[in-house]
């Protein structure tokens, strides 16, 4: 941040304006803005951060479900629950999670307060963060129903029949054959979905929700400092997103026990 | 490929077509028809040459970002591979933060931060660029940039990196220059290697356009939000977008299904 003082050439005539002008956008009278103390935003910030992770873990997890169903259908479902879900996952994967955001949250909230009239109750005002987590975990979904049909279509087929000719009930099957079997070829794509999810949380700022962006959007309008929040809640994201790597890397070791080593020697 | 195309196109056609096909067809058709019917597209023709108009800025937003991403993304993706460490290392840096951070915030930090810093130092106010830089374009056009710079640097490191040595060594061997063996060989493989990464992300990029219309650039996006504030009509213009989203999509697809096809996969 210092670095931009050494640009003040001392012979220029404006020094004393470009030197407040660089004070006030990295120097310490912006940084205030951060610390945690009222008039200061940082709080908020973090209370931003906690919704976006709070949403991405919902609609990760919820996507999860959706995913295991989707995936289970699409492999062993019939006709047509086959084509039904292939038409799922390519209308979500193929419209901008934007769009598909819009529609969810108008839609959903439409056909809830519908619902609600229709059955005798006063309409409801759907809870945001509900709202967040349903919307999202739509959209994952879509993603995580690919991801998790190839991690099963990687098991060799051999452990699958053979916990059939066991007489495995499909329940116990999927617990204990299945989901364990297919992890070590999931957790990169999971892995990679978890990263988008907490990326996508950003575009519930659109529809007005307050996590992280629109906080930092609001602490910007209200301050004006728009560079020194626009970069704080970059480095909340990177850091939760380098976090979140460093876990990523513990879970696939984890889950790659007792297997030979893929990656070849580089 | 070829053995699909091998069997004749009346079969495979029938193949596809089961009855409990015909049914679901029959019934998107009746919630088409229905659609049609019972939501109101009194609006379309009033709208009809703005969104045209929306359709086109977003293809060339697509387009023109990237081209602009990729010619950044070879060199970021080259250095990380081959290059010396005080080039490799920023590059590095640069695509994990582009990577790790949302669009949407990328986006807003250019508009509004560098928005709000430029005007600040006259000598930017009085440059050529300036008319410019006052717009909210280049700022979008800026950002889609980088972002897909950022993900197609670390495809084309991979890429890079999975060209296999023996290729690079027998055309040194030849004699061809380092340049050389860059653009007949290393560069042509690794491009055919991502490929069908590239597709993908390209889909990607498309679906992070109409992030620009928050920004107030105008996209089909923002015309479908313009349509729904000056009619009260919600859901009518939101499918036709997401129509309109999944012909590109599908026609992006069909593209890239073309090049790939073009290039002969046998490798070695």
């Amino acid at each position: 941040m210092a670095a931009g003082h050494f640009r003040i050439r001392p012979q220029s005539q404006t020094r004393g304006y470009k030197l407040d002008v660089l004070v006030s956008l990295f120097g310490a009278s912006t940084l205030e803005l951060l610390s945690f103390e009222p008039p200061g935003w940082g709080a908020n910030l973090l209370r931003g951060l906690a919704a976006s992770i709070q949403i991405a873990c919902g609609a990760f997890g919820l996507g999860l479900l959706i995913g295991i169903g989707g995936a289970y259908g699409k492999l062993y479902g019939g006709p047509v629950v086959r084509d039904l879900l292939e038409t799922y996952t390519t209308v979500v994967r193929a419209v901008p999670e934007l769009v598909l955001i819009l529609i969810l949250y108008f839609a959903g909230t439409d056909l809830i307060n519908q619902l609600m009239t229709a059955l005798g109750y006063p309409p409801v005002d759907i809870n945001g963060l509900i709202a967040g987590i349903g919307v999202l975990a739509v959209v994952q979904g879509a993603y995580s129903t690919e991801v998790l049909r190839g991690a099963i279509l990687a098991i060799p087929q051999g452990q699958i029949e053979a916990a059939r000719a066991y007489g495995m009930p499909p329940g116990l099957l999927l617990r204990r054959i299945t989901l364990p079997a297919m992890l070590p070829f999931a957790i990169p794509g999971l892995a990679n979905l978890w990263l988008i999810a907490t990326k996508d949380t950003a575009l519930l700022a659109v529809v007005g929700f307050s996590e992280l962006t629109q906080t930092t959007r609001q602490a910007a309008g209200a301050t004006k400092a728009y560079f020194t929040f626009f970069m704080a809640a970059g480095v909340l994201y990177l850091s939760l997103t380098l976090f979140s790597e460093v876990i990523i890397k513990r879970v696939e070791r984890w889950s790659r026990r007792g297997m030979p080593s893929v990656s070849g020697p580089h | 490929m070829s053995e699909a195309l091998a069997i004749p196109l009346r079969r495979r056609v029938m193949g596809w077509l089961q009855p409990h096909r015909i049914v679901l067809i029959l019934i998107a058709l009746a919630i088409v028809m229905a659609a049609a019917i019972f939501m109101r597209w009194d609006w379309l023709p009033q709208y009809m040459p703005l969104a045209l108009q929306g359709i086109w800025r977003t293809i060339w937003l697509l387009v023109v970002t990237s081209a602009l991403g990729l010619a950044i993304a070879l060199p970021l993706g080259l250095v990380q591979v081959t290059g010396p460490i005080w080039l490799a290392v920023p590059a590095k840096a640069f695509c994990t933060i582009i990577r790790g951070t949302p669009l949407l915030l990328q986006l807003w930090l250019l508009y509004y931060g560098l928005g709000s810093l430029f005007p600040q130092f006259p000598w930017i106010r009085e440059s050529f660029l300036w008319p410019y830089l006052r717009q909210a374009w280049p700022y979008g056009v800026m950002a889609l940039t980088i972002s897909y710079a950022g993900y197609e640097g670390e495809v084309m490191r991979g890429a890079f990196a999975g060209v296999p040595r023996g290729q690079l060594e027998a055309a040194r061997a030849f004699g061809m220059s380092r340049w050389k063996v860059f653009r007949r060989i290393w560069l042509p493989q690794a491009i055919h290697r991502a490929l069908p990464t590239l597709a993908g992300e390209t889909v990607l990029q498309l679906k992070a356009t109409p992030l620009v219309a928050t920004i107030t650039m105008v996209d089909i996006y923002s015309v479908a939000s313009r349509v729904r504030q000056e009619t009260f009509i919600t859901y009518e213009p939101l499918l036709l977008l997401a129509l309109v989203y999944m012909a590109i999509t599908g026609v992006l697809v069909f593209l890239f299904r073309k090049l790939e096809a073009r290039i002969p996969s046998r490798l070695g």
